[in-house]
């Protein structure tokens, strides 16, 4: 985890200082969702592996945890347990990105609502990256299953990307996305455009219809009957809700994916982002530090223990 | 009628079903094939007939004056549409409707029930096939009515 210090606002130094990052681009996804891009008020790009999130700061507001949606993204080591399959070509998955940095965020409080206002031109405090990203370059090789709910979507986002930028290093790839409505879906025109390639599998479904939706309706587990792709030779990487990357994570293992190709992006109350103040633990983990993702073989056992 | 045997034993809802009540089962179903848009069971409509869908998507809707057709689930190929045939009063519940051009198979509700009648082993075989997809389906809704993408966390 990259926990390098760093100068901040007012010049002081430190892993807990947020660095002012300047709004870019402030486009509305759906009703309640906003994708901003952010670029260094001074100094480098922040360079995060696909998987990874920031602590963002709303000035005189608070600070959340944010996945990483988009960006430059690092050939950085690759988290997670072994995966079978054999070395990427071309370089590490990780190389590459595109844009600035990218944050997709739902406004359901005051900081995140506080956030979503800010306007091209505004100043908000970014800390990071921290966390074990998606173990994608273990992942070359493989099959890969994309399985996203709501908002989960965001940090998986840069995994497809990365995927496509390098796709003949990988096998057969479906990608699922799964909604509340049709008006909830992110990244509309994006998926539109996966679902168009011939080489890769994007089935979305919402959990409630409306008229006129001509898509899938239903949960998100349901599609994985569909997916081409061998369950032996698979890696799966799944974001969304607990109850769902649950759900999906024991469907994949019931059809034959090995426990440990199964990563899931875990959420908990993020607060130092550096393994200190221990909110955000879950058992043994500290998820800032050794996750949020995980594989499953390791956190089946601490998803079944409630209240953990 | 044409024979369908092989195609039911493809189906996956019908998968390890013992092949004497496989035959027993060909000899209630017919092929159908509907365009897209096309409904294969109306609200209202006597309930008599089982699909197996080979091919497409099914959507299952109910028309809500002054919103339209709601679609409330989609079925896809492997699956089945239509259980109201199985209990009294055998009346159609929701619109199923093609998404796209559907091949199914069709099987008469009421020579399914006079076979179950006269042999029970066929009829509990049958049923608990049918019991798996539906217990899947009264899982995955009781999974939506959760909300799991309507409640995050606040923050």
């Amino acid at each position: 985890m990259s926990t390098e210090t760093r100068t901040g606002a007012d010049g002081a130094v430190g892993a807990m200082t947020p660095r002012p990052f300047r709004v870019t681009s402030h486009r509305q996804e759906t009703r309640d969702t906003w994708t901003l891009e952010l670029e260094p008020v001074r100094g480098a790009p922040l360079v995060a592996r696909p998987g990874q999130f920031t602590m963002v700061y709303a000035f005189g507001v608070g600070e959340v945890p944010l996945s990483v949606s988009g960006g430059p993204v690092s050939g950085g080591p690759v988290s997670g347990g072994p995966v079978s399959g054999g070395p990427v070509s071309g370089g590490p998955v990780g190389e590459g990105g595109d844009g600035q940095l990218m944050h997709t965020v739902r406004a359901v409080g005051a900081v995140t609502e506080a956030i979503c206002a800010a306007r091209p031109g505004d100043v908000l405090g970014v800390r990071g990256p921290f966390g074990q990203g998606w173990p994608l370059r273990a992942a070359a090789g493989s099959d890969v299953v994309v399985v996203a709910g709501g908002l989960g979507l965001a940090p998986l986002r840069p995994v497809v990307r990365q995927i496509l930028r390098r796709r003949a290093d990988f096998g057969a790839v479906a990608v699922l996305a799964g909604s509340r409505t049709p008006d909830d879906i992110l990244f509309r025109r994006e998926l539109a455009g996966w679902q168009d390639r011939a080489d890769l599998q994007t089935l979305v479904s919402v959990d409630g219809g409306q008229p006129g939706w001509r898509g899938r309706v239903g949960v998100v587990t349901a599609l994985l009957p569909e997916v081409h792709v061998d369950p032996a030779r698979a890696v799966a990487f799944i974001c969304g809700p607990e109850v769902m990357m649950r759900l999906t994570a024991r469907a994949l293992v019931d059809v034959g994916v090995p426990a440990d190709h199964v990563h899931l992006s875990m959420e908990r109350n993020m607060h130092c982002g550096l393994g200190h103040c221990g909110r955000c633990q879950l058992g043994p983990l500290i998820l800032c530090q050794d996750g949020p993702v995980r594989g499953y073989d390791r956190l089946a056992p601490l998803m079944a223990v409630r209240e953990l | 009628m044409t024979p369908v045997e092989t195609p039911l034993a493809e189906a996956g809802v019908f998968a390890g079903i013992r092949p004497d009540h496989l035959a027993l089962l060909a000899g209630c179903a017919r092929h159908a094939v509907f365009p897209a848009g096309a409904l294969l069971l109306r609200e209202g409509d006597p309930a008599d007939t089982l699909y197996l869908v080979r091919q497409g998507t099914v959507a299952i809707e109910m028309f809500v004056p002054a919103r339209g057709s709601v679609p409330l689930e989609t079925v896809g190929a492997g699956s089945v549409v239509g259980w109201s045939w199985m209990f009294a009063p055998y009346r159609v519940h929701f619109d199923a409707r093609a998404r796209s051009l559907v091949r199914a198979d069709a099987l008469d509700g009421a020579c399914l029930r006079g076979r179950f009648a006269q042999d029970p082993a066929l009829g509990y075989d049958v049923l608990s096939h049918l019991a798996q997809v539906l217990i899947e389906r009264l899982q995955a809704t009781r999974m939506r009515l959760l909300d799991v993408y309507g409640n995050p966390d606040r923050g």
